[in-house]
């Protein structure tokens, strides 16, 4: 589904942010990349739908080379659901228009199509009362939902989450990570930048340990948790697993 | 210092009424907008020396037919000016390196010249050169001339150096929304086009509208260099009035009263709208 080779970004020329990385992702598959913060897990994951420009490598997705610039990229991210740490809604809309907006524009479906979409799922990421509220009047945990409601409305083969749940407060990131668990568990492909050990264990088919822009191990969470091959990763784990 | 010792030898004793730090509340006198008032007083006194004395009714009666002009041009000035601060704004934001360049060079070449020559330029030397210019081809094609007024001179003159600084606060208002918004847009599949016109815009719009308010009195009041070419807009005909009639005082006084209650109502409307604004952002993350 995803294939990154030789997936190289370099910033300002001198700061390397991902080097030489190389990373397939089937279909269904559910992939959490973790690091230490600047370690580029966060740009390895906007290379994937071109939100950052890799200096070098190429990346594929659902058979399209991104890197190739003949590729029409608004294509392709349309079937690329990106949830971000800071939700970034649109703030000037309300729910159902933040969710029926590129569905509209990009998939050309009808109010009325996008609108009963929409409902579907702000009912499956459980706040389908809130479809007429503002973007300001929700929580944090709320919010995010409506982001995931607004990525899946446009029926995307994969979704990509960087960090989700790290500008929440505590008692909001179960809700959220509960949406991501119920996705993974429909056979939803997904890569997700996260500290969330506890979602890495539970949905998981493949941890990615990364640090200064480079894949350490990779392998199933549990296997990574109790015996790293690596002493950084080993490292790493002590100072965030209680 | 008095007062802690005051308080160690006496643990009841509390500090005196006028020393408590207690309240926000202050007295009425110290948040009543004084300044508004002394404005219309001075409005109101000024109305009435206009509507009592024979000398300012004269006055009036001779300046204030330029009232049309003057809005007239305000308008035509601002209208054009939005259009080319909005595409000069765009344009320094544009991946397209000609585009780029083109808006910072208009950019910071008229924002470099102060308004006056810079009217006097255009309307005396560049307007005068391309319509001789173009009518030479126009008048042995068509037969048709191309003429632009004194007062069009001046009018478009005026919206090239409000577009200049339109286009910098175009740019700012469209800067300040955060990246994440149009990379959201983006990431959904929305072209560039898409995302600029339905995300960022109507967003920028909020953070553009005071200051674009801001230019619109400006423009208003400069409207006045007009009275350079001759145009008989309201500081014009004060002059032609205060020129003929040696009545210096009442001229001026009435020109500024008009300009006064224009600008006046204009700001009042504006806060109305900024207020209005605020109150929709509040809680806004």
């Amino acid at each position: 589904m995803i294939t990154l080779s030789g997936l190289t970004k370099t910033f300002d020329r001198t700061i390397h942010a991902v080097k030489d990385v190389d990373l397939h992702i089937d279909e269904g598959e559910v992939v959490v990349i973790v690091g230490p913060s600047g370690s580029g897990k966060s740009t390895i994951l906007r290379c994937i739908n071109l939100l950052e420009i890799p200096t070098a490598g190429t990346v594929l997705v659902d058979g399209f080379e991104l890197t190739d610039t003949s590729t029409d990229i608004d294509h392709v991210r349309a079937e690329v659901g990106m949830v971000f740490q800071q939700f970034n809604l649109f703030p000037h809309l309300t729910v159902m228009e933040n969710i029926t907006l590129a569905q509209r524009k990009v998939r050309g479906r009808s109010r009325a199509e996008a609108e009963e979409m929409a409902m579907r799922q702000l009912t499956r990421v459980g706040i389908p009362e809130k479809a007429d509220s503002y973007p300001r009047q929700l929580s944090g945990g709320q919010q995010q939902r409506v982001a995931i409601a607004r990525s899946l409305a446009m029926e995307p083969r994969v979704m990509l989450f960087d960090e989700p749940t790290s500008a929440l407060d505590p008692e909001m990131v179960k809700e959220v990570l509960d949406v991501m668990l119920e996705l993974a568990a429909e056979g939803m492909t997904m890569v997700v930048v996260s500290h969330e050990m506890g979602f890495a264990r539970a949905a998981a088919d493949r941890l990615v340990f990364i640090d200064e822009g480079e894949i350490i191990e990779a392998g199933p969470p549990e296997e990574i948790f109790t015996n790293p091959a690596h002493e950084r990763t080993r490292a790493f784990f002590d100072k965030i697993l209680y | 210092m008095t007062q802690d010792q005051g308080a160690e030898t006496d643990q009841k004793s509390r500090p005196r009424n006028g020393s408590k730090r207690v309240t926000d509340e202050r007295p009425w006198w110290d948040t009543f907008p004084w300044w508004s008032a002394i404005i219309a007083a001075i409005l109101l006194w000024m109305a009435w020396q206009i509507a009592t004395s024979e000398d300012y009714e004269l006055a009036w009666d001779r300046i204030s037919p330029g009232l049309r002009l003057t809005v007239t041009a305000t308008l035509q000035a601002f209208a054009i000016a939005l259009v080319v601060g909005l595409a000069a704004g765009m344009g320094q934001l544009s991946r397209n390196v000609v585009a780029r360049n083109i808006s910072r060079t208009y950019v910071e070449f008229i924002r470099g010249i102060p308004i006056l020559p810079l009217i006097f330029t255009v309307a005396l030397i560049v307007v005068p050169e391309t319509t001789e210019m173009l009518n030479s081809r126009l008048n042995a094609w068509f037969g048709w001339e191309f003429k632009l007024s004194f007062q069009m001179r001046a009018t478009v003159t005026l919206a090239l150096i409000y577009g200049a600084y339109m286009a910098e606060i175009f740019r700012g208002g469209i800067q300040s929304i955060p990246p994440g918004q149009s990379e959201a847009g983006r990431s959904l599949g929305l072209t560039r086009r898409q995302t600029m016109n339905s995300v960022i815009l109507p967003q920028a719009m909020r953070a553009i509208i005071p200051p674009l308010g801001n230019d619109f009195i400006a423009i208003l009041k400069d409207t006045s260099l007009l009275s350079v070419l001759g145009v008989l807009e309201i500081t014009q005909r004060g002059r032609q009035f205060s020129a003929s009639t040696f009545k210096f005082r009442e001229g001026y006084f009435v020109v500024s009263f008009i300009y006064l209650i224009l600008t006046l109502s204009l700001s009042l409307l504006l806060g109305l709208l900024e207020k209005r604004m605020t109150r929709d952002r509040q809680g806004e993350r």
